[in-house]
């Protein structure tokens, strides 16, 4: 793939219903490119895996995107884990079924959606952001320009071991936060709620099912792919200097989580279209 | 060697370029000057093809780089070594490693071979002893070095410099100056060097090209150019103090030294 730094357009819109078709044209341009970038970064892993050099670089991505925010996700799974199980189980509470459905409830919700939903959020935050300020960084002072005179493909080179760390990562830490969040459910249940944890845990087991599972670490996978497509996309796509690597920055983020909330949907629907007619 | 071909470049519908047509023989040593913003930096980002003209074509001896892609460009590309202005080096990799990057990435050499490489082009920059170190530990001028010895390592035979001297002090810009003229001479280099040091691109160039406003006004060699009638030379030689007098003392002290 070759990065363009060149505008779609050479001339000056003549009108304001120009001017609009172009940024629909460009839209579709960027989200098409955005889509390529992600195949070819993709399709390039094989041979970065092959490579000791781009290995190594690979490795230092799976460092970044898992073990750099493993912080983040442990307080937020927790804490989303416990605030789920508060409001969860309030509300059970009024009809006296906190004890049968508080588990159940934690653990669908955390493993269908929220565990997913929020390793997205935390790894756009912490990682795309990051990814898109360097990637950007790295096109503002030629450096990227620099790897494609020397013939060494930037999506190969650069973004591969990147899309590639977050698509291993984001399922693991998807886990690993709805661990934690049912853990933290469970805590609440049992210290402000009088369900006991063995219980909560049954509760929990006895509905979730293998699929649910899968379904929510595909749909991690897939959140982790869209925010590194779109990080290192917006990266690749700077312009204008440090005002454009804020400007990637801010796009990468409210992009990635606008994805990531319209995916889940999707994803869902499909998955469960049993459950919605 | 290399030809520009009436080639028109619009950002935004201004004209950058605006039917710029030379050419470089191989060999040769070319400075491109001229103000700010008069599209010197986007005459260099065409000859590899970072960037496409609006119109026009440009050739590297039978070769269009303008409409080359895939092998064909990468083939053109491997010609090239490019020193940015910045140095563009990768913030993670040493000076040594950074150097070594286009050997170890495309080429088959075994790391003694690449090593052997590596020193030698350092050693050429005179930068043997920041080898171990990051970009981010040296300075700018070793930064443009050290992007210089990753230009030279392929053993390119066109290097295109984009600013090497600008942001450096004179002693640097000297020492810059007279590498771009020794890899030259030793190594039958063909340079094309955009630079706002008009006095010494007067010194290294075997031509100068001025470009204005996208057109180019004037390609002479450097005893003609400040010899030149056209207004834009004149005043351009006038804001940097040369005059025919100083640019004869200037070369005298130039060679004396050489």
């Amino acid at each position: 793939m070759t990065l363009t730094r060149e505008p779609l357009y050479e001339d000056a819109p003549s009108n304001h219903w120009e001017a609009l078709r172009r940024h629909a044209v460009g839209l579709f341009s960027a989200v098409g490119r955005c889509g390529r970038l992600a195949i070819e970064s993709l399709a390039c892993l094989p041979v970065t895996l092959a490579r000791r050099d781009s290995r190594a670089a690979f490795m230092k991505q799976l460092y970044v995107a898992g073990i750099r925010t493993l912080p983040v996700i442990t307080v937020v799974g927790l804490f989303t884990g416990m605030i789920l199980g508060l409001q969860v189980g309030l509300a059970l509470r009024r009809f006296n079924q906190e004890s049968v459905f508080l588990g159940a409830t934690v653990m669908l919700t955390l493993i269908r959606e929220m565990g997913p939903f929020v390793t997205g959020i935390c790894l756009s935050a912490c990682v795309g952001s990051a990814m898109a300020a360097e990637l950007g960084t790295m096109t503002v002072n030629d450096e990227v320009a620099a790897l494609e005179i020397m013939s060494i493909s930037p999506v190969r080179y650069l973004a591969a071991p990147r899309m590639g760390a977050l698509l291993v990562m984001s399922p693991i830490l998807a886990f690993y936060a709805c661990v934690l969040g049912v853990v933290g459910g469970g805590i609440v249940g049992q210290t402000q709620l009088n369900v006991e944890f063995q219980q909560y845990m049954t509760s929990a087991m006895m509905m979730a099912t293998v699929k649910d599972l899968f379904v929510g670490l595909f749909k991690a996978g897939i959140f982790g792919v869209v925010i590194g497509a779109v990080s290192c996309y917006q990266g690749f796509a700077t312009r204008l200097g440090a005002v454009g690597v804020g400007r990637a920055t801010q796009h990468s983020v409210i992009i990635s989580f606008l994805l990531i909330l319209m995916l889940g949907y999707m994803i869902t629907r499909a998955f469960y279209l049993e459950f919605v007619l | 060697m290399i030809r520009f071909d009436n080639v028109v470049k619009r950002f935004d519908g201004r004209a950058v370029l605006d039917g710029v047509s030379f050419e470089i023989a191989k060999g040769e040593v070319l400075a491109v000057v001229g103000p700010s913003g008069t599209g010197k930096s986007v005459t260099l980002k065409h000859l590899v093809r970072l960037l496409t003209p609006t119109s026009g074509s440009v050739w590297l001896e039978d070769v269009e780089i303008s409409a080359a892609t895939g092998e064909e460009l990468e083939r053109i590309r491997e010609r090239f070594g490019y020193l940015f202005q910045g140095g563009a080096l990768l913030g993670w990799l040493t000076v040594a490693e950074n150097v070594a990057l286009p050997l170890r990435e495309k080429t088959d050499l075994s790391p003694e071979e690449i090593d052997a490489r590596v020193e030698e082009a350092l050693k050429a920059v005179e930068l043997t002893a920041a080898a171990d170190r990051y970009p981010a530990e040296i300075s700018g001028g070793m930064q443009k070095r050290a992007g210089l010895a990753r230009a030279i390592v392929r053993r390119s035979d066109i290097i295109l410099y984009d600013e090497p001297t600008s942001g450096l002090d004179p002693v640097t810009s000297v020492t810059i100056n007279r590498l771009i003229r020794r890899l030259n001479r030793e190594r039958g280099i063909t340079s094309v060097v955009v630079t706002h040091d008009l006095q010494g691109a007067l010194l290294f160039a075997d031509r100068i090209l001025m470009l204005k406003e996208g057109h180019v006004v004037e390609t002479s060699t450097p005893e003609a150019f400040v010899h030149s009638t056209n207004k834009d030379v004149r005043d351009f030689l006038d804001a940097q103090f040369i005059t025919e007098s100083s640019f004869q003392q200037m070369k005298a002290e130039y060679e004396k030294k050489q």
